[in-house]
C-alpha cells in the first residue's frame, strides 16, 4: 500500500524534475547558485588556505594589486577582497532567502485566511493589500531602515547584537513583500474552497484550520514556489540597494551591497572594487530569475504546451 | 465614468491621508530631533534651553497632537520650513521636482521607444534565435542592480573614456551652455532607461504573443492581410491594453529607480532630496517629499484603472468598482 502511494506521489515529482532539466538555462543557473552558495559557506576555509584575515586591516597595502596571497587584491583598508566578497555572499544570500521565505509565509497565511473567510473580511484585507502595493516602496524602506528601533521598546540584548542590521532588513523586506503571494493564494483559495474535495472534508467534520492547511494549501504549492523563487532576486536587489545607500547591512559586516558603498569614491584608484560585488549580485539575481522561469515551465506544463503550439 | 473617477480619487485621497499619518509616525521614530541637532551644533545650549526650545517648537507634545497640528497647517497649504535648505518646503521642492520630471519623462519615453518595437519583434517570431536574444537581454536588464549600472556607466564613460561628467549639475561645475546641461543628463537618463527597458519589453512580448493567439487574428490572416497589417493594424491595439496598464502601475517603481539614479549621480532631483531630507532629519521636507512620491504612485494606479476601461470596451467602470 505504502509502495503504491510512494509511486503515485513520486511520479509527478519526477515529471516536474524532467521538465525542469530540459530548461538548460535554468539548470545552468541552479548549478551557478549552488556553486556560489558553497563558495560563500567555505569562506572561512578559503580564508585559512590563503592565510589572510577577513577583518585584518593593513594600511600599508591599500588597493593592492592581485597577488597569490590576495587573488583579487586588497581594498581601501588593505583587507582581502576575495574573502570579503565571500563573506558578503553569505550575508546577501542569507538575507535574500530568509526575507523571501518570511514574506511568502506571511503572504500565504494572509491569503489563505482572507480567501477562505471571504465576505467583508476578505474585502477589507484586499483593500489593505492594494494599499500596501500602492506604496512607494524604496522611499518607505529608507524611512523604515532609518527609524530608531530603540523607540519601539525592543530588548537591549537584541539591539546590541552585531547582527541587528541583518534581522532588521529581513523584517523590513518581509513587511512589504508579502502582497504578491497573498493575492495569488487568496485568488486560488477562493476557487479551491468550492471544489468537491473541500466540501467532502467539511462534511467529514474537518475544522476551518484543517481544511485551509491540510486540504487547500498543498494544492497551492506550485504557484507559491514559483512566485517565491522569482522574488528572491528582487529581494537581493532591494537589500543591495539599501546597503549601498548605507541603510541596510552595517559594516564591518560585509554584504554585496555595502561593499559597493565606498566603491564610487575610490573608482579612480581601484575600479575593480566597484566591479566584483555588482557582478556577483547581477549573476545571482539573473540566476534566480532563470530558475524561477524554469520552475514555472516545469510546474505548469500547460504553459509549455501552449509554447510548443506557438512554434507552428 | 465620472462617478467611477470621483470615487476612485476619493479612495486615493483616503489612502494618502492614512499614509501621511503612517509616515509622520515613522519619522517620529527616527533617531534625534531638531533640538538634538542644535545641541550638537552649539555646545553652549543647556538642558534648560533645550527644554524651552522643545516647548517652543511643540516637540514636547505627544506625536498624535503634533501630527494634527501639522495636518491642520498642511490643508491650508502651509507645509512648513525646510531646515536643510533654509527655505519654505515648496521652494526647496520645486526645482528638484522639475529636475526629476526631466529625468523620468525622457527615460520613460526612451525606454518605450526601445522596448515596444523590441517586444513586438520578438513576439512575431517566438522561440527564434532573435526572440531568445531579446529575451535574454531583457532578463539581464531587470537583473542588473540599478545603482551598479550607474557606477558601471561612470566607470566606462567618465573614468576610462573621459567623455562625460561623473555626476553633479552644470551649476555645480560652473558651466552654462546647452550642451553642458545635456552632458550632465546623458548618464542618469541612460541608467534609468536601461533599468526600465527589460520589464517593458517582456510585458509587450507576452501580451503580443497572447493576442496573436486570438481567433480574430486567424480571421484577419484568412482574409489574406499581410502579416504587418495583421500585427500592427489588428493585434497591436489590443496587445497594448495590458502594457499601458503596467506602465501606469510602474510609475512608483520608476520613481524608486530615479531615487537610486539621482543618488549615484548626485543629481539634484526629488529622490535625492527625499534621501537627504531623511538622512538630515529634515522632517518637513521628508514628509512632503514622501507624500508626493505616494501621490505619484496612487495617480499611476488610478491612471491604470482609467486606461484599462477606456481602452477595452469589454470592461465597464461599473465592473471595476464591484
Amino acid at each position: 500500500m505504502s509502495e503504491i502511494a510512494a509511486t503515485v506521489s513520486e511520479a509527478p515529482g519526477r515529471a516536474v524534475f524532467a521538465r525542469f532539466l530540459r530548461h538548460r538555462l535554468a539548470v545552468a543557473s541552479a548549478l551557478v547558485l549552488a556553486l556560489l552558495a558553497v563558495l560563500a559557506l567555505l569562506a572561512p576555509v578559503i580564508e585559512g588556505l590563503l592565510g589572510v584575515d577577513a577583518d585584518g586591516v593593513d594600511l600599508f597595502s591599500r588597493y593592492g594589486a592581485p597577488t597569490p596571497e590576495h587573488p583579487l587584491g586588497t581594498d581601501e583598508l588593505g583587507r582581502d577582497v576575495l574573502v570579503r566578497l565571500l563573506y558578503g555572499g553569505q550575508v546577501s544570500l542569507f538575507v535574500g532567502l530568509t526575507a523571501t521565505i518570511a514574506a511568502a509565509v506571511i503572504g500565504t497565511a494572509i491569503g489563505l485566511v482572507s480567501g477562505y473567510a471571504g465576505g467583508r473580511f476578505d474585502a477589507f484585507v484586499m483593500r489593505v493589500t492594494d494599499g500596501v502595493i500602492a506604496l512607494p516602496v524604496l522611499p518607505l524602506l529608507i524611512v523604515l531602515a532609518a527609524i530608531d528601533v530603540g523607540k519601539l521598546g525592543l530588548s537591549d540584548s537584541l539591539l546590541s547584537s552585531e547582527n541587528v542590521s541583518l534581522y532588521r532588513i529581513v523584517a523590513i523586506v518581509a513587511l512589504v513583500g508579502w502582497t504578491t503571494v497573498a493575492r495569488l493564494v487568496r485568488a486560488s483559495t477562493l476557487s479551491l474552497k468550492t471544489r468537491p474535495f473541500v466540501m467532502a472534508a467539511h462534511a467529514q467534520g474537518a475544522g476551518a484550520l484543517r481544511i485551509m492547511f491540510r486540504h487547500i494549501l498543498p494544492n497551492l504549492a506550485s504557484p507559491i514556489i514559483v512566485a517565491t523563487t522569482l522574488s528572491v532576486g528582487n529581494v537581493i536587489l532591494l537589500e543591495s540597494v539599501l546597503s549601498f545607500l548605507g541603510l541596510g547591512i552595517q559594516p564591518p559586516l560585509p554584504s554585496w551591497g555595502n561593499l559597493l558603498t565606498g566603491a564610487q569614491e575610490t573608482i579612480w584608484e581601484a575600479p575593480g572594487l566597484a566591479f566584483y560585488p555588482g557582478m556577483l549580485i547581477f549573476i545571482t539575481v539573473i540566476a534566480f530569475n532563470f530558475v524561477g522561469d524554469g520552475l514555472q515551465d516545469a510546474l505548469d506544463p500547460r504553459a509549455r504546451d501552449r509554447r510548443a503550439a506557438d512554434r507552428h | 465614468m465620472s462617478v467611477f473617477l470621483i470615487r476612485r480619487a476619493f479612495h486615493s485621497l483616503i489612502v494618502l491621508l492614512v499614509m501621511s499619518a503612517v509616515i509622520y509616525g515613522l519619522i517620529g521614530l527616527m533617531p534625534g530631533d531638531p533640538v538634538d541637532l542644535m545641541i550638537s551644533a552649539d555646545p553652549d545650549v543647556t538642558a534648560a534651553d533645550a527644554a524651552r526650545l522643545r516647548a517652543i517648537y511643540g516637540l514636547d507634545q505627544p506625536l498624535w497632537s503634533r501630527y494634527l497640528h501639522w495636518l491642520s497647517a498642511a490643508v491650508t497649504g502651509d507645509f512648513g520650513y525646510s531646515r536643510l535648505y533654509a527655505q519654505p518646503v515648496w521652494q526647496a521642492i520645486l526645482p528638484a521636482l522639475s529636475n526629476t520630471l526631466i529625468l523620468l519623462i525622457s527615460s520613460l519615453l526612451l525606454a518605450l521607444i526601445i522596448a515596444l518595437p523590441a517586444g513586438v519583434f520578438a513576439a512575431t517570431r517566438p522561440y527564434s534565435v532573435t526572440d531568445y536574444g531579446i529575451n535574454l537581454t531583457a532578463f539581464a536588464g531587470i537583473s542588473m542592480p540599478p545603482f551598479w549600472l550607474g557606477i558601471l556607466l561612470i566607470l566606462v564613460f567618465s573614468v576610462m573614456l573621459g567623455w562625460l561628467p561623473a555626476g553633479g549639475t552644470p551649476q555645480s561645475a560652473g558651466a552654462s551652455g546647452l550642451w553642458e546641461h545635456i552632458q550632465y543628463l546623458i548618464l542618469p537618463i541612460a541608467a534609468l532607461t536601461i533599468a526600465g527597458v527589460g520589464g517593458h519589453t517582456r510585458y509587450m512580448r507576452a501580451s503580443m504573443i497572447e493576442t496573436l493567439r486570438q481567433d480574430y487574428i486567424r480571421t484577419a490572416r484568412a482574409k489574406g492581410l499581410s502579416e504587418s497589417r495583421v500585427v500592427l493594424g489588428h493585434a497591436l491595439r489590443n496587445a497594448m491594453i495590458p502594457v499601458v496598464t503596467v506602465i501606469a502601475l510602474d510609475l512608483g517603481v520608476l520613481f524608486s529607480g530615479a531615487l537610486i539614479t539621482e543618488t549615484v549621480f548626485a543629481y539634484p532631483g526629488m529622490g535625492k532630496l527625499i534621501f537627504d531630507a531623511i538622512m538630515g532629519n529634515d522632517y518637513n521636507l521628508a514628509l512632503v517629499g514622501l507624500m508626493m512620491a505616494t501621490a505619484l504612485t496612487l495617480t499611476g494606479n488610478l491612471l491604470a484603472d482609467v486606461a484599462y476601461a477606456a481602452l477595452d470596451p469589454r470592461i465597464s467602470y461599473e465592473s471595476l468598482d464591484a
